[in-house]
């Protein structure tokens, strides 16, 4: 039995220790924003904030997060810059399957809190690690800019 | 698919003459009225021919609640096209609904009710425009005769509005809330009573909105699923949630073919959690979309089924995999380049081109390679099925669910009837969800365990490992050019294994509808041209990737077309627009193609007039003949498919130590009327992005039979940093020919272009694909 925190909730899960938080959030918890797409952290889609930290849920045991803030897609719409990020994901139309959005967002959210007002380069290297398959990446890129406060770059 | 060519010039009554002879702006309201003359049964092509056909009854596709929400029903698959948005838009815009008022209710599969779902081939939009603009111009008609019975006057003098029908004399409206109930209990007008609006009537339909290269122009109509999506509460497949599920996953034999000899599954049984192990009978080859058979762990969650899968002790039976436990694609790829150098089946020939090479004052010969690739959309293979007395519901994110449909059932041994097929979200799609397989195995175990969900979960190297793959090609092509560059011969032998050889014993030729994908309708104008089909034995389970066969040979022809130039001593563009030759319509029987997608190729021919307006239009766009300085140069590939036309210039830098910066991509686009230009941007981009892969990145190689990548580490696909940071997309406005796909035709011509790139930077001629690190010093 672990004990994790939630989106500011308590959760008791049945899980062993090594368990991938991903599959704690998708299975056991019921919250399924978090996605499951390579199992290596090499794509980005199970992105979770630990403490405010952009973290690949995937290769994540729940052991390593008892204690520790865990946030998840589901709560970005009532953190203020989450909300930009999620409000200029919509302006663009960045999302085409929407599959990869929900962890690009997450990633993109940590990014913009620890650097509020980052440039081109800081933008893709951050997101780098996140794939999108239908390749919306300068949409992507340019959504994050609009939630900065930039203008869209053309 | 095929069509003998006597019957295809019976339907020959120049429809297209008739199109053309009246103004152009009508053209689109006379397009959709033409599928009224013909009943589904007798259509040879178009959205008729499909199975299950069309349906435009109102009834099936638009339902209005008394409070005013209007709910359409979208029958094709979401895997990030946007069609849930632009089909909807389309019946929202001709139905006069608030679009605020408006949401998408997601068909079964049920053929029989909804028509063809098969969302494939680029077709959603151009097979399903017309009947969704009849559907929702019947339901407003009901609407306002609603309202005319309502208020005593004749259905002439009240009009829709947004949301409401008005009637001017009195000034009286009524919401279509109000008026829902009764319309309901109307008959559904005949068709010859309807009167699509007018462009100018319209607030969607053909209109730019959202971010236009770069710029954000103006609010875009808000997507159906866009909230959804950014907030998490999109359900895709594995999001299906419903009590007491299991979950499955699958150990499947590492060679197409390969059997269980033996399996220890002791150990697996011990991992927390695991409850069952399966064994799944595979069905041989050729595989079609069933299971590749193996051994299933059933558990409490996805992790526990994973843990348990890596816990099994499984003995391969690969004897029973015949040839392909020898397949490696290096000396596959040899044998090919081999084939290529003697004469294969003649697909089509005019002139002597053997002779005219043997005559010419220069020839030219190269021989291209594109390797094996996986689809690899983000959500893998995921489906949860749940067997109950005797009845079957799955829910699952499948590109074809008639076949989802009629697989269970076959397996499982039911009546169609006894089987539902829910459609979730893709997400993504690009052809590997057009085969249920994975639904298969969810069914397969679900046999198992009465009245319980199982919830069966492909991991990226199940994905990977065991995609329907990309086939490999090999294309080898000869040209004479005579004294003053001028092309004389033109000599093109294509070899890859058949996607046939998935459903039949292997034919070990390409079919029409492969050869139909670029090769043999080729549209440069040479004297001499011999185009051949060596054999290639498949080798693995292949099967469609996006745009398909369009890939290799757009990647060949587009490549070989830019070599001539160069040793012709020629600009690029003006050399290939003189292969093109003079405007024309080349219909396709004249090529040897009586496939064309499926399409009237009076209708649809290949139109050399819109080739050369997308090639100007985009060499225009990227300023072609500039001067681009040491180490950089613009690339040009240009390619018609899914009746569709698409032009791209890539401006690139190579620095001395071969790393590669794409500046900018300039693609112009000819679908013909544009439903939703929004999307077909985002199509646009995206497919240039997956073709940057295509050519840098993507590759699956075999060894003993045996995919050697299998995730994300070692099958490459683009990052943000290989997306060019400039993409423009530059639409052609052309509402006068009939409609072409959009999902697909994007791609073919990204590789061929950005390697055209290449050389003009440095010099270096790409014949095999992946780039990889072939630009190192």
């Amino acid at each position: 039995m672990v004990t994790l925190t939630i989106n500011g909730s308590e959760h008791e899960l049945d899980v062993p220790d090594n368990m991938p938080l991903l599959w704690a959030l998708r299975d056991v918890a019921g919250l399924k924003g978090t996605k499951f797409g390579c199992g290596i952290a090499e794509c980005g889609a199970c992105t979770v904030h630990l403490d405010g930290e952009a973290t690949r849920s995937c290769v994540t045991p729940v052991s390593a997060v008892q204690g520790r803030q865990v946030t998840t897609i589901e709560a970005m719409a009532d953190d203020a810059v989450g909300q930009r990020v999620q409000q200029a994901w919509l302006d663009l139309g960045v999302a085409q399957c929407g599959y990869c959005q929900g962890g690009q967002i997450m990633n993109a959210t940590a990014l913009l809190k620890r650097t509020p007002r980052p440039d081109t380069r800081e933008i893709v290297d951050a997101m780098a690690g996140n794939l999108c398959r239908c390749g919306t990446y300068n949409r992507i890129l340019a959504a994050i800019e609009r939630a900065a406060g930039k203008e869209v770059s053309s | 698919m095929s069509r003998s060519a006597d019957t295809l010039l019976l339907a020959n009554v120049s429809r297209r003459g008739l199109l053309k002879g009246l103004a152009g702006g009508s053209a689109l309201l006379l397009a959709a009225r033409w599928d009224l003359g013909l009943a589904n049964e007798q259509a040879q092509f178009g959205a008729g021919a499909m199975p299950g056909g069309w349906v435009d009854n109102p009834n099936v596709f638009i339902h209005i609640d008394s409070d005013g929400l209007v709910t359409i029903v979208n029958n094709r698959a979401e895997m990030g096209q946007g069609i849930r948005t632009s089909l909807v838009m389309v019946a929202a815009d001709e139905l006069g609904a608030d679009w605020d008022q408006v949401r998408a209710e997601q068909a079964n599969a049920d053929q029989d009710r909804y028509g063809n779902q098969n969302t494939d081939g680029s077709r959603s939009m151009r097979h399903w425009y017309q009947p969704m603009r009849r559907a929702a111009a019947a339901a407003r008609l009901m609407l306002e005769q609603a309202a005319a019975n309502r208020w005593d006057v004749p259905v002439h003098e009240v009009r829709a509005g947004i949301h409401k029908v008005v009637h001017s004399a009195s000034g009286r409206e009524l919401g279509f809330g109000e008026l829902a109930e009764s319309a309901r209990e109307l008959d559904v007008p005949g068709r010859d009573a309807l009167v699509l609006k007018s462009d100018s009537e319209l607030r969607f339909i053909g209109k730019e909105s959202g971010l236009i290269n770069g710029e954000l122009k103006s609010a875009y109509p808000k997507a159906i699923d866009g909230e959804d999506i950014v907030t998490g509460r999109a359900v895709f497949g594995a999001d299906v949630d419903l009590e007491d599920t299991l979950y499955a996953v699958v150990a499947r034999p590492p060679v197409y073919g390969a059997k269980v000899k033996s399996v220890d599954d002791s150990e697996a049984l011990n991992v927390t959690g695991v409850r069952k192990v399966i064994p799944i009978e595979g069905t041989g080859q050729p595989a079609a979309f069933n299971p590749l058979g193996g051994v299933a762990v059933v558990a409490s969650n996805t992790w526990a089924a994973m843990e348990g899968r890596r816990a099994l002790k499984i003995e391969w039976d690969r004897a029973a995999a015949g040839d392909n436990a020898d397949y490696t694609s290096d000396a596959y790829r040899e044998s090919l380049e081999k084939a290529a150098q003697s004469p294969g089946k003649v697909i089509r020939q005019s002139g002597d081109a053997e002779a005219a090479l043997e005559a010419a004052d220069r020839r030219v010969s190269a021989t291209y390679y594109m390797p094996h690739m996986a689809q690899a959309p983000m959500e893998p293979p995921v489906a949860v099925v749940r067997i109950r007395d005797g009845k079957a519901e799955a829910w699952a994110p499948v590109q074809n669910p008639r076949a989802t449909r009629e697989g269970i059932a076959g397996l499982l041994e039911m009546d169609l009837e006894d089987v539902t097929v829910h459609q979730t979200l893709l997400g993504g799609g690009f052809g590997r969800k057009s085969k249920p397989d994975f639904v298969m195995e969810a069914a397969r175990v679900a046999r198992e365990f009465e009245g319980q969900p199982i919830k069966l979960q492909w991991s990226r190297e199940d994905d990977i490992q065991h995609a329907y793959f990309h086939a490999v090609s090999v294309d080898h092509l000869e040209a004479g050019l005579d004294a003053d560059g001028k092309a004389t011969s033109w000599r093109h032998r294509t070899l890859s294994p058949s996607i046939a050889s998935l459903f039949a014993p292997d034919p070990r030729h390409k079919g029409e509808f492969e050869l139909g994908m670029g090769f043999n309708t080729m549209p440069f104008s040479i004297p001499a041209i011999r185009l051949e089909n060596p054999p290639a034995p498949a080798h693995v389970r292949i099967g469609w990737f996006r745009s398909v066969y369009n890939l290799p040979h757009a990647w060949a022809i587009q490549s070989f077309a830019h070599e001539m130039a160069v040793a012709a001593g020629k600009d690029h563009r003006d050399f290939v627009l003189d292969l093109l030759g003079p405007d024309r319509e080349v219909h396709n029987l004249t090529v040897g193609d009586g496939w064309n997608y499926g399409e009237d190729p009076e209708l649809y021919p290949i139109d050399v007039a819109r080739m050369r307006r997308v090639i100007e239009r985009a060499t225009e766009e990227a300023g072609w003949g500039r001067e681009t300085g040491k180490g950089r140069g613009l690339g040009l590939a240009f390619h018609h498919s899914f009746v569709s036309y698409t032009a791209i210039v890539f401006d690139v830098e190579v620095s001395e130590a071969g790393e590669l910066t794409i500046h900018r991509a300039d693609i112009a686009f000819d679908c013909g009327p544009q439903a939703n230009p929004e999307r077909i941007r985002s199509q646009m981009e995206g497919s240039c992005v997956m073709g940057i892969g295509i050519a840098l990145q993507s590759e699956v190689t075999f060894e003993d039979g045996v995919a050697q990548q299998d995730n994300f580490d070692s099958y490459l696909i683009p990052r943000m940093p290989n997306a060019p940071r400039v993409v423009r997309v530059h639409l052609i406005d052309n509402p006068n020919d009939a409609m072409g796909g959009v999902g697909e035709p994007g791609l073919p011509p990204v590789a061929p272009a950005l390697c055209n790139a290449i050389f003009a930077a440095t010099g270096k001629r790409i014949r095999r694909l992946p780039v990889g690190d072939q630009l190192a010093s």
